[in-house]
């Protein structure tokens, strides 16, 4: 077992916990919640194994669902942010991004931010059609609005908090 | 074959992603329909115990509001006895409406959820304590919700803040009957809907329980009418009602378990069954 499958399955542990104890009792106005567990989907490495992602994000989502008795649209948020992964690095850093190793827990630029942001927001409008489950598109809009700003903002937080040291 | 497994190999990563979506999205269907999912809630082993660790953790922190509940319900059940004939002589069970009839479990809430349109709270009481799925849920101050699922020791209940939550309410004070809902809009009022027109509401009238249901006793309070309107569509009453609960601070709550319900259910799927063998 290398360093990176130990680091990974420990901030899965250990995002889940801070999620379920932390995150899911910060709810700002009623209606804006921050979900940075899906960190762990943004953070696994570049070059790993992209079933091994699917297959991690799947569960991920169905502990948050267990915990939230939502059913599965955790599991299926998580996913659906898993598969698009690999099209939103294109995106944000360029076609040759599979070549340069990217670092996403590092100082924020302008790539790192966009990145980040149509990450949350992928994982979020999914989460919050599939959790209304009708068509309602100001509250699924305002809910996704508010919650991205708040998750972006975690998630930010949460990175500069552990950046790892530099060499 | 061979170009069948060529596929699947060059393929793999969408499939398996497509495998996993509909794993999930079947789910989540599941989820709205009545009959959900038994795994995937808070009523299992590792969650509920993961919601009742945290919870003895925070409970210490409403402490002080417990007491001024459970001193306020003293204040009310004192008052009670006072109407009696001897107030130091504690009545039988059986002349009391109600008790007899039903029994009541204690159980303390470890997770409550209020934020979505579909709300369920998780109990530290499960079958253990004679809970089965379909028991009222409340506390001092008023109705909380139905039990749905059932483990050996934990149960999740959903709350009244459910919009799939439909209950037999009634105005207090005329008898007129309607069907309690919420609109998934603030968590401190529900709506009563399809009241009749002639019946009189006024602002501040309380809302009870109803006697149709079989989940909960007669006259338990719910709230006070706050708002009235005509539903455009079918020209009967909507009442907005303010809920005595907050929802949103909720510790100890009493699960009813009525003795006769599972015979009255059994006779009305009995007629129901009949009625429609005849036609």
């Amino acid at each position: 077992m290398s360093t990176t499958v130990i680091v990974n399955i420990i901030r899965f542990i250990l995002l889940i916990g801070a999620q379920v104890i932390i995150f899911d009792n910060m709810t700002l106005f009623g209606y804006a919640n921050a979900f940075p567990y899906l960190l762990f989907i943004l953070l696994f490495p570049v070059d790993g194994n992209k079933h091994v992602l699917l297959l991690s994000s799947f569960f991920l989502g169905l502990i948050m669902d267990m915990f939230d008795n939502s059913g599965g649209v955790h599991a299926a948020s998580c996913l659906v942010l898993a598969y698009v992964r690999p099209a939103i690095f294109k995106f944000s850093f360029g076609l040759s991004y599979e070549y340069q190793t990217i670092r996403i827990n590092d100082v924020l630029t302008p790539e790192r931010f966009s990145f980040i942001l149509i990450a949350v927001v992928v994982h979020h409008l999914t989460l919050f059609v599939l959790e209304f489950f009708r068509f309602a598109v100001w509250t699924i809009l305002l809910r996704t609005l508010t919650s991205t700003i708040y998750t972006i903002l975690m998630c930010v937080i949460l990175i500069y908090l552990f950046k790892p040291s530099r060499r | 074959m061979q170009q069948i497994l060529q596929f699947i190999v060059k393929n793999s990563t969408r499939l398996l992603f497509l495998l996993l979506l509909g794993i999930s999205l079947a789910l989540t269907i599941q989820a709205h329909s009545y009959h959900r999912s038994k795994v995937i809630s808070s009523a299992n082993f590792v969650t509920g115990g993961v919601y009742e660790h945290m919870n003895s953790v925070k409970e210490y922190f409403s402490l002080r509001t417990h007491n001024e509940e459970l001193a306020k319900e003293n204040a009310v059940l004192r008052g009670l006895l006072f109407d009696k004939q001897d107030s130091a002589k504690v009545p039988s069970i059986d002349s009391i409406r109600g008790v007899s009839r039903n029994n009541i479990v204690v159980a303390k809430v470890i997770h409550n959820s209020y934020n979505v349109y579909e709300n369920y709270l998780t109990l530290n009481a499960g079958a253990k304590d004679g809970i089965k799925p379909d028991m009222g849920v409340m506390n001092s101050s008023g109705i909380i919700g139905i039990v749905d699922k059932v483990s050996k020791n934990y149960a999740t209940v959903q709350s009244i803040l459910n919009i799939r939550s439909s209950l037999n309410a009634k105005i207090k004070k005329s008898n007129h009957f309607g069907s309690l809902v919420w609109n998934g809009k603030n968590t401190g009022y529900v709506q009563l809907i399809d009241v009749p027109r002639l019946a009189s509401v006024r602002k501040g009238d309380t809302i009870v329980t109803g006697g149709q249901s079989h989940i909960f006793p007669e006259n338990i309070g719910i709230g006070t009418i706050d708002k009235i309107y005509i539903d455009n569509e079918t020209h009967y009453y909507t009442i907005n009602v303010k809920l005595f609960n907050d929802m949103t601070n909720l510790g100890y709550v009493y699960v009813i378990k009525s003795k006769n319900r599972d015979e009255v259910r059994q006779l009305e799927e009995e007629t129901k069954g009949e009625h429609n063998r005849n036609r």
